[in-house]
C-alpha cells in the first residue's frame, strides 16, 4: 500500500497521454492533457502526506509548535500547478474553438495545414 | 550568515519583474493611446531591460551574482527561499533574450497587428519568462518561468487567428510542450520526495555522495524531459517546425534564437548543478552525443527537403540545436564555451534570416521558394544579407557560429570523438547550403526555376502585413543581428567571456558553495576558445561545401536515379513529421524511454 | 503514422516510461512517512513572520517568486485568450434572444450572488489565517459574478460586466504584485521581502505583506476569471458569423479558398 498513491499518479500520466494519442477531438485532447497534469497533483500531495499529521494551519500562536503537519510546500506547489493548468487549458481551448471556426473540424487527424 | 549585498544583486530580481511591470502598463495603455506610443513604450521597457541585464552580466563576468529572493539567506546550509544565481551563462542568456526582444519589437513597430497592445504585452511577458528561467537557481521556479515562457509563446504563435496553420501550429506547440513540462514536474516531485529541497545548490550538495540508483536516474530523465522538448531534441522536436513556420517573423527570431536554446541551457544547468556528481559522466556524455548527433542529422536532412522558407529555417534550427547538444555533451568547459559562442552567433544569424524571410512574406505574400524565384531581385542589399546569413550558418569564419563550431569540434576531438567534427561539417554545410539555395533563387534568380516535385507542398500563409517597400525599422534589426553574430567571432572580449562562462558553468562545487555560503572561489580558466588551424579548416570546408550544395541544387543536373533512391527514406521521414499531435505525444514517450535507456541501462 | 502504428509506438515509449517511474517510486520514501525536511524549515519560518497559514507563507513570503511567475502566466493566458477569441471582421454580435428562465432559478441566482461575492472577499481577506487566499477567493469572486448568467440574464451580465475594467484589474493585480516586490528592494534591499510589520499572530493584521499580496492576487484572479469566462461565453452565445461570410458548413468546405483569395 505504501506506493499506491504514486502508482495512481503514474497511471494518470500514462492514461492522459494515451488519451491525447487516441484523440479524435481537440477538446478531448486538451482535457486528456489536464488528466496527465493531475498526475502531478496526486504525486505532489502524496509526497507531502504524513500519516496522522494535521493541516499546516495554526489556530493560535503555539508556544511549542508541533512540526507534524502535512508538508505545506507541496500544497503551495500544487496550488501554483493548478493555476498553471487552468490557464493553459483555457488557452488551448481557445485555440480549439478558433480551429473549429476556421476549419470546421476538431479532429486533430483531419487537420492537414502542416505536413512534412 | 552572509551579509546581504546591496548592489547589483538586487538588480537581478528587478530584471525579472521589470518586463512584467511593463506588460501590465501596456495592458492599461493598450486601448487609450495611439499605436506609435505603444511601440515606443514597449521599446523603452525592452531597452531598460537590456540595460538592467547588461549590468548584471557585466558584474557576473568577474564572479557569480547570488541573490536570495526576499532575503531568505541560508541558515546552517538550508534556506526556504528561492535563489537567483547569475553566472556569465545565465546573465548572458538573459542579455541575449532582452536584446533580441528589443530588436524584434523594433522590427514589428508599426507593422505587426498589435491587437490593442496585446502583442507587445505578450512579448514582454515572454521576455520575463526567459529572463526568469535564465537567472533562477531553483527547480520549481524554473518550471514556473518555463511555463510563463510557454504560455506567452503559444499565444504569440497563434496570433493570426484567421489562419488555420497558425492555430494548428500553436496547438501542437502548446500540447507537446505542456505535456513535457508536466513530465518535468513529476521528476521534480520525485526529487523533492527524496531530498526535501527544490534549490539547485542544496539538491546538488545533498545528492553528491549518493549512489546513482533508479530514483536518481528517473528524476534526471524526467526533470530534463520538459526542457529537452523545448530544446527540440529528436524525437521531441516535431512541434518546433510547426510553430516556427507559422508564427510572425519577429517571434520566430525569438523562438529560434533564444527560446529553444534556453531549453538546452536549462537541461545542462540542472545536470551540472544537481546531477553532475552523482550520474556517471560517461553515460550522460554518450547519451547526449548520440541524441545530439541524431537531432543534427535529422534536422539537416529535413532542411534540405523544404521549400517553405520559414519551415526550412525552422528545421535548420533543429539541426543547429543538435550541434549545440553535441557541444554541451562534451561535458567540458571547452565544449561549453564552444556551445555558448555557437548559440550567441546562431541567435544573431537565425534571427536575421527569419526577419528577412518575414520581409519577403510581407512583400510577396508567399513563403514558397518556387514562387519567390527571381521575384526579390530588386532587393539586392537584403539578398546579400541573406547570403551572408547562409554563409554564417555554414560556419564561415569569422562569424560567431564558425568560432563556436570550431571550438566545439576541438573539444570533441580532444576527448577522442573524432567523428563529431564530421557531423559538424556535414550539418553546417547542409543547412547553410539550403539557405544559400533559397537566397540564390529568390534574390538572384540563379539556376533553373524550381518545379513542383522539388519539395514538400507548402501551405498558403497570410503575410503579417502587406508591404510595398522595406522600412528602415525592419532592415536595422537585420543588420544589427548579423553584426552581433560577426562580433561574437571577432571580438577578443567575446572569446574570453565565453572561456570564463564555460568554466563557471561546469563548476559544480563553486556554484554550490557560493550560493550557500557566499564564498567567492577563485576561478581558474583552462578552456581555450580561440581560432585554431583545425577549426578554421573545418569551418572553411563546411562553407565551401554549402556553396557547392547550393550550386548543385540550382544548376546541377537532375539525378533521377539518385532521387529515386532517396525518395523512399525521405518519404518515410517526411511522413513521420505529420503535423498530428497524437503522433508527437507517442514520440515524446519514446524519447523519455530512450533517454532513460541510454543513461540508466549502463548502470545496471 | 497510421493510428494502429501510432499506438504501437506509444505503447513502446509509455512502457519504458512507466517502468522508469515504477522503479523510481520503489526507491521513494514510503507514502505517509515522516521525512519532510523542507516542511521542518518552512513551518518555523512562517511562524516567525506571524503567518498562521503556512501554505500562504510559502506562496507569498518564502517562495513569492514562483507566485509572481504564476500570476504572469495567468496574465499571459488571459491576454492570449482575449486575443484569440477577439471578434473578427466576419463576426457580429448576435441579437438578444430571450429564453424562459424558471422563477426558482432566478431567485436562487439573486440570493446566491451577494452571498458568493461576500464569501469570495472573506476567503481572500483571511488567506493568511485560514485555508484559502487570493487564488481561491479570486476564483469564487470571478465565478460568482457569472451567477447572473446562470440566472438567465446574458444581456444583464454584459451590462454589469463591461470587460475593460476587468482587463485593467488583471494588469493592476499583476503590476501590484511586481511593485510590492520592488518596494521590498527599496525598503530592505531584498526583492519581495516581507517589509510590513508582522503584526499579532492569528489576527487580521498579521503576516506582513502576505495579506497585501493575497489581495493583489485576488484582484488579478477574479478579473482574470471574468475575462476568460466572458471570452468563452461570447464565443458560445454572443457572437455569430456574419451572413456574408456563409454558415459554418460553408466555411468548412471553402475556408481555405476564402483565405487564399482574401489576401491577394
Amino acid at each position: 500500500m505504501s506506493i499506491y498513491a504514486y502508482v495512481v499518479a503514474g497511471w494518470l500520466l500514462v492514461m492522459g497521454s494515451l488519451g491525447i494519442v487516441r484523440s479524435r477531438n481537440l477538446v478531448h485532447a486538451v482535457v486528456c492533457l489536464g488528466i496527465a497534469q493531475s498526475a502531478t497533483y496526486v504525486l505532489l500531495l502524496g509526497v507531502g502526506y504524513q500519516r496522522g499529521a494535521k493541516p499546516p494551519v495554526y489556530g493560535s500562536a503555539p508556544a511549542h509548535p508541533s512540526l507534524h503537519v502535512m508538508d505545506p510546500v507541496v500544497q503551495a506547489m500544487t496550488l501554483t500547478d493548478i493555476v498553471v493548468s487552468a490557464t493553459v487549458t483555457a488557452l488551448l481551448l481557445a485555440l480549439a474553438i478558433q480551429i473549429r471556426k476556421r476549419r470546421g473540424t476538431i479532429d486533430p487527424d483531419e487537420l492537414t495545414a502542416i505536413e512534412g | 550568515m552572509p551579509v546581504v549585498d546591496h548592489g547589483v544583486a538586487d538588480l537581478a530580481p528587478i530584471a525579472v519583474a521589470a518586463p512584467i511591470l511593463g506588460a501590465a502598463l501596456l495592458m492599461l495603455l493598450g486601448r487609450r493611446v495611439p499605436r506609435l506610443a505603444l511601440d515606443v513604450a514597449a521599446l523603452v521597457v525592452a531597452a531598460a531591460e537590456v540595460a538592467l541585464v547588461a549590468d548584471v552580466f557585466a558584474t557576473s563576468t568577474s564572479g557569480r551574482v547570488v541573490t536570495w529572493v526576499a532575503g531568505w539567506t541560508p541558515h546552517k546550509g538550508y534556506s526556504v527561499g528561492i535563489v537567483l544565481v547569475n553566472d556569465p551563462v545565465g546573465a548572458g542568456a538573459a542579455l541575449c533574450a532582452a536584446s533580441l526582444v528589443f530588436l524584434a519589437l523594433l522590427y514589428s513597430a508599426g507593422y505587426i497587428d498589435s491587437v490593442h497592445g496585446h502583442f507587445h504585452c505578450l512579448m514582454l511577458l515572454f521576455l520575463a519568462g526567459m529572463v526568469g528561467m535564465a537567472m533562477t537557481g531553483d527547480l520549481f521556479d524554473m518550471f514556473c518561468f518555463f511555463e510563463l515562457m510557454g504560455a506567452a509563446a503559444y499565444g504569440l504563435t497563434g496570433m493570426k487567428v484567421e489562419e488555420e496553420s497558425s492555430l494548428q501550429g500553436a496547438l501542437n506547440f502548446g500540447i507537446v510542450n505542456s505535456l513535457g513540462a508536466y513530465i518535468s514536474l513529476v521528476g521534480i516531485g520525485i526529487l523533492f520526495a527524496h531530498t526535501g529541497s527544490l534549490s539547485l545548490p542544496i539538491l546538488g550538495r545533498d545528492l553528491a555522495h549518493q549512489r546513482p540508483d533508479a530514483l536518481i536516474v528517473a528524476a534526471f530523465v524526467l526533470v530534463l524531459t520538459g526542457f529537452l522538448v523545448r530544446a527540440a531534441m529528436v524525437p521531441f522536436h516535431f512541434w518546433l517546425a510547426d510553430a516556427h513556420a507559422v508564427a510572425p517573423a519577429p517571434v520566430c527570431a525569438l523562438f529560434s534564437g533564444v527560446m529553444a536554446p534556453l531549453g538546452a541551457y536549462a537541461a545542462f544547468r540542472i545536470y551540472w548543478t544537481v546531477f553532475a556528481p552523482v550520474v556517471p559522466v560517461g553515460d550522460v556524455r554518450r547519451a547526449f552525443l548520440v541524441l545530439g548527433a541524431t537531432t543534427a542529422v535529422v534536422g539537416a536532412i529535413m532542411t534540405l527537403g523544404q521549400r517553405h522558407v520559414k519551415r526550412l529555417l525552422a528545421y535548420s534550427t533543429v539541426a543547429q540545436l543538435g550541434l549545440l547538444l553535441l557541444a554541451l555533451a562534451c561535458l567540458t568547459s571547452q565544449g561549453t564555451a564552444g556551445a555558448l559562442l555557437d548559440a550567441a552567433g546562431h541567435a544573431g544569424v537565425k534571427g536575421a534570416l527569419f526577419l528577412i524571410a518575414g520581409v519577403l512574406l510581407d512583400l510577396y505574400g508567399t513563403m514558397d521558394e518556387a514562387e519567390l524565384f527571381g521575384r526579390a531581385a530588386r532587393h539586392r542589399v537584403l539578398g546579400w544579407l541573406f547570403v551572408a546569413g547562409g554563409l554564417a550558418l555554414a560556419a564561415l569564419p569569422p562569424f560567431g557560429t564558425g568560432l563556436g563550431e570550431a571550438v566545439s569540434a576541438e573539444a570533441a576531438v580532444s576527448l577522442g570523438y573524432t567523428w563529431v567534427p564530421a557531423v559538424f561539417v556535414a550539418v553546417s554545410a547542409a543547412t547553410g547550403g539550403a539557405v544559400l539555395r533559397v537566397g540564390a533563387r529568390a534574390f538572384f534568380g540563379l539556376g533553373r526555376r524550381p518545379v513542383e516535385e522539388d519539395g514538400a507542398p507548402s501551405s498558403d500563409e497570410e503575410p503579417d502585413v502587406h508591404l510595398r517597400r522595406v522600412p528602415v525599422s525592419m532592415t536595422v534589426p537585420v543588420v544589427a543581428l548579423l553584426l552581433a553574430a560577426l562580433a561574437t567571432g571577432v571580438l577578443p572580449g567575446a572569446r574570453s567571456a565565453a572561456e570564463r562562462a564555460g568554466a563557471y558553468f561546469v563548476d559544480h562545487a563553486g556554484y554550490v558553495s557560493q550560493a550557500l555560503t557566499g564564498a567567492q572561489a577563485h576561478m581558474a580558466v583552462h578552456a581555450r576558445a580561440n581560432w585554431a588551424a583545425l577549426g578554421v579548416g573545418l569551418d572553411v570546408l563546411s562553407a565551401l561545401l554549402a556553396v557547392g550544395i547550393a550550386a548543385a541544387a540550382c544548376y546541377g543536373p537532375r539525378l533521377p536515379a539518385l532521387l529515386a533512391l532517396q525518395r523512399r527514406p525521405m518519404r518515410i521521414l517526411r511522413a513521420v513529421h505529420s503535423g498530428r499531435v497524437g503522433d508527437y505525444v507517442a514520440w515524446l514517450m519514446v524519447g523519455v524511454a530512450v533517454l532513460a535507456g541510454l543513461v540508466g541501462l549502463p548502470l545496471r | 503514422m497510421s493510428r494502429p502504428l501510432r499506438l504501437v509506438v506509444f505503447a513502446a515509449g509509455a512502457g519504458g516510461t512507466a517502468a522508469l517511474f515504477l522503479l523510481a517510486v520503489l526507491d521513494m520514501p514510503p507514502f505517509g512517512s515522516r521525512f519532510h525536511p523542507y516542511r521542518n524549515h518552512s513551518v518555523p519560518a512562517a511562524l516567525a513572520h506571524a503567518t498562521a497559514n503556512v501554505v500562504s507563507s510559502v506562496n507569498f513570503d518564502q517562495r513569492g517568486m514562483d507566485t509572481l511567475a504564476e500570476e504572469s502566466i495567468l496574465f499571459a493566458s488571459v491576454v492570449v485568450v482575449a486575443t484569440l477569441l477577439r471578434k473578427t471582421d466576419d463576426e457580429e454580435w448576435r441579437k438578444e434572444r430571450r429564453g424562459r428562465v424558471l422563477d426558482s432559478t432566478l431567485l436562487m441566482g439573486w440570493i446566491l450572488l451577494p452571498y458568493t461575492l461576500l464569501l469570495g472577499f472573506d476567503v481572500v481577506a483571511h488567506g493568511h489565517l485560514t485555508p484559502g487566499g487570493g487564488f481561491q477567493g479570486g476564483v469564487v469572486l470571478g465565478t460568482g459574478i457569472h451567477l447572473l448568467y446562470v440566472a438567465g440574464r446574458y444581456d444583464m451580465l454584459r451590462r454589469v460586466r463591461p470587460i475593460r475594467p476587468f482587463e485593467w484589474g488583471e494588469a493592476i493585480g499583476t503590476g501590484a504584485f511586481a511593485c510590492l516586490g520592488v518596494a521590498g528592494v527599496l525598503a530592505t534591499g531584498a526583492f519581495l521581502a516581507n517589509v510590513v510589520p508582522h503584526g499579532t499572530f492569528g489576527t487580521l493584521l498579521s503576516a506582513g505583506t502576505v495579506p497585501i499580496l493575497n489581495g493583489a492576487v485576488g484582484v488579478e484572479v477574479a478579473s482574470g476569471v471574468v475575462v476568460l469566462v466572458s471570452a468563452f461565453l461570447d464565443q458560445a452565445i454572443g457572437l455569430e458569423t456574419a451572413p456574408a461570410g456563409g454558415g459554418k458548413g460553408g466555411r468548412a468546405g471553402n475556408g481555405r479558398d476564402a483565405e487564399g483569395g482574401g489576401n491577394r
